[in-house]
């Protein structure tokens, strides 16, 4: 599905992606840790093509089409979603309006009929019933005021709304009280099919008792060092990065 | 409201062009070139007006000659030669008016489908009567059967000066006398045509006003004059809105509003303006130097302006509230959009002069490409003026790094009961507001005219129904191509 070759990004002339390498297939949940500034964060704006992540060299497939062609709003129109690690605040534009002026333009993308208010309400309804979040949360301005969980939360209504092929979740658990990292572990989980993939970014393996993933990645200066299965994460939990071998000031 | 696709749908369709700037091919009849005696003259004579009105007029040109053009705004653009300006065109067929819309000239009524208000249409959709001020003469007005039924005069101000003589002569210049400033002076001496609404003590009025502006003829400038009054115990909605073809030269449009509002009255006033703001570089479009004023004179009285103003390349205007009944309230409400090379220099002014007044101002601004946008504001609480409230909140937002916006508010309290309150905020639509938006799958300018609105809100949210859906979709057309 995503296809990572030799990947080099710069932010501000600075190199932080040096050659990373990452396939991921189908029904997979990946998982990638590391230590700060190793580029975590880096790798999922350039999967999604945010501005001032300028990439040097290396290539990004995805389903067979060259993702580094595309504009952000067109990779999710492909089917690509962020969850973000710091959602963003509109004010004055409520959830409902966001999230209908999303969908429709995704379908619109895709050359698909745009949704009737009525389906819209019950399909936003429905999903934000599944995610226990309180309906009156839609009709509030796009994350403001929101505490930390909430705005985890919201991002997982998002997704479940949105539908995407492949999910990237930037440490979407930081921050989060138990009760809200069940939520967010659960959204995650929703997501699973064999149809789908999901690569979820964190700092803790906590998250990955929830969401069991399939590989588990290091990632440190710009490039993946190591990868295995869960017990990869388990093992960086117990022994830390130096463990591995990593200096974490290095990074 | 789903505003945003639907607004994201007729940006493209619009792509870029000014929608309205066409022009009509309309045999019309003008006054010589120029400003002098004869002319304003030739005005009244053409509008068969009474004597007092000439003489009132002369008076207003007398003064003008005396006056200098103001200079204390913030805004730079070459000075109008007045002696190149038609003051007066109308089309031809107004000679004889008509009397209903079968009589109205075919070409005259396609202009307005253009424009996207089909009179026939509205008369049987929306119920919404129009006034359509067509350069110089209002051509058609509509429902003034069914308003008339409740006592509601809604007519031209030529035929108010004819028929209602008595309310004209109280209330003309009343609100904005003839010196009040250079170019209510001017538009005094020249007013070509309006609006004149008056509404009878305890009556509600059953349906929105609303007035369509448009200067079609070259090289001339637009001077109407909208009078408003609401007796007690009224209400009234009034709608205004305004275009303008696409002109290389700039056009002036100088008008004069004024609103009395008496015991336990009610005006709603609100405004779309879209007059041509000229192109990319700047060349062309209309200049907007209009005095709109409300005197809130009878107790527990309240005026509220609305006004969404996207177009223009410059534009200077303050609605402003006389709140001398006790416990009169005025509110204004106010987006200004300016792009490329425009420049507003717009507010308000509150002026307090009743006890337990108080009065609200919500401005937006919105600057993009290389534009200006200035807010001007005054609260004034007078001596006698016991009790005052004033809520004052400015909040601009900058898109690009080559825009300005800029806060002036002027607050001079002479009562040491006056509660004012100021607060004001400057922001930019950020990177990860903008990536956030497109992530989600709305493209550039799509994410731009949501963050925009949603800025806009508390404002948007003050208009009619009717005009709430044109001004969503005017806000994403006005900042098309500002990002990216």
């Amino acid at each position: 599905m995503l296809e990572i070759k030799n990947l080099h990004v710069e932010v501000g002339g600075k190199e932080i992606l040096k050659g990373l390498n990452l396939t991921i297939n189908s029904g997979e949940v990946h998982a990638i840790m590391g230590p700060n500034g190793a580029g975590k964060s880096t790798l999922s704006y350039a999967i999604c093509g945010k501005d001032g992540y300028e990439i040097t060299d290396g290539t990004v497939t995805f389903n067979g089409k060259d993702l580094l062609e595309l504009e952000a709003n067109e990779r999710a129109g492909e089917g690509i979603f962020l969850g973000l690690q710091y959602p963003v605040e509109i004010p004055g534009v409520s959830n409902l309006n966001f999230l209908k002026a999303a969908l429709n333009s995704l379908r619109k993308y895709r050359g698909e009929e745009e949704i009737a208010a009525v389906d819209f309400l019950k399909l936003i309804r429905a999903k934000a019933a599944e995610l226990e979040m309180d309906p009156e949360m839609l009709k509030r301005a796009v994350n403001v005021g929101f505490s930390g969980g909430e705005k985890k939360r919201n991002e997982m209504v998002q997704m479940a709304l949105l539908d995407p092929i492949f999910s990237v979740l930037d440490e979407t658990d930081s921050g989060l009280d138990i009760d809200a990292l069940r939520i967010v572990a659960d959204g995650i989980n929703r997501m699973r099919s064999p149809k789908k993939a999901i690569l979820v970014i964190t700092h803790y393996q906590r998250l990955l008792d929830y969401v069991v993933p399939d590989f588990v990645h290091v990632l440190a200066d710009g490039k993946i060092v190591k990868s295995g299965d869960k017990s990869l994460a388990i093992k960086l939990e117990q022994d830390g990065y130096s463990g591995l071998g990593i200096n974490e000031t290095a990074a | 409201m789903a505003s945003t696709l639907e607004t994201r749908q007729t940006v493209e369709e619009v792509a870029g062009d000014y929608k309205y700037g066409f022009v009509s091919d309309i045999e019309t009849v003008k006054a010589p070139k120029g400003l002098n005696e004869g002319v304003i003259r030739f005005i009244s004579a053409k509008k068969e007006e009474p004597e007092w009105l000439l003489d009132w007029r002369l008076k207003a040109y007398k003064k003008w000659l005396k006056m200098e053009e103001p200079d204390w705004a913030m805004l730079s653009y070459h000075k109008p030669d007045f002696q190149d300006i038609y003051y007066y065109a109308a089309p031809k067929s107004a000679d004889d008016r008509p009397k209903s819309l079968d009589e109205v000239d075919p070409e005259l009524l396609r202009v307005y489908e253009k424009l996207g208000i089909s009179l026939q249409e509205q008369e049987v959709l929306s119920g919404v009567a129009v006034d359509i001020v067509f350069d110089s003469v209002s051509v058609a007005t509509t429902f003034r059967e069914t308003l008339k039924e409740k006592g509601v005069i809604f007519c031209s101000i030529s035929e108010a000066a004819r028929d209602y003589p008595e309310l004209m002569k109280k209330y003309l210049g009343s609100v904005v006398p003839v010196a009040d400033n250079f170019y209510a002076a001017l538009n005094s001496a020249v007013f070509t045509d309006g609006t004149f609404v008056y509404i009878p003590k305890g009556v509600r009025c059953p349906m929105e006003l609303s007035t369509y502006f448009r200067i079609n003829e070259a090289n001339t400038g637009q001077f109407e004059r909208t009078i408003i009054i609401a007796d007690d115990d009224s209400y009234v909605s009034y709608l205004e809105g305004c275009t303008a073809p696409m002109r290389d030269e700039n056009q002036l449009h100088a008008a004069v509003v004024e609103i009395v509002v008496l015991e336990n009255a009610e005006v709603k006033y609100s405004t779309v303006q879209n007059w041509y703001p000229g192109d990319k570089d700047g060349k062309g479009g209309i200049y907007n130097f209009v005095t709109k004023r409300a005197a809130c004179r009878g107790t527990n009285s309240k005026v509220s302006w609305t006004q969404v103003e996207t177009g223009s390349a410059v534009t200077w205007k303050y609605p402003s509230c006389i709140l001398q009944g006790d416990g009169s309230v005025g509110e204004f409400y106010s987006v200004a959009i300016t792009n490329n090379y425009q420049q507003a220099d717009t507010g308000t002014k509150m002026i307090h002069i009743g006890k337990n007044t108080s009065s609200t101002i919500i401005s937006k601004g919105i600057s993009a490409g290389k534009a200006q946008n200035i807010y001007r504001g005054l609260v004034k609480v007078m001596p006698n003026a016991e009790n005052t409230r004033n809520f004052t909140q400015c909040d601009s937002l900058l898109i690009g790094d080559e825009c300005g916006a800029h806060t002036v508010p002027y607050i001079e309290a002479k009562n040491p009961t006056a509660q004012l309150e100021h607060e004001a905020t400057t922001s930019k639509i950020s990177d990860e507001q903008l990536f956030y938006c497109l992530q989600r799958g709305l493209d550039v300018e799509q994410s731009v005219t949501l963050i925009v609105n949603g800025f806009c809100k508390e404002v948007m949210q003050q208009l009619p129904m009717e005009f709430a859906v044109e001004a969503q979709k005017l806000l994403g057309i006005s900042l098309e191509g500002s990002v990216g």
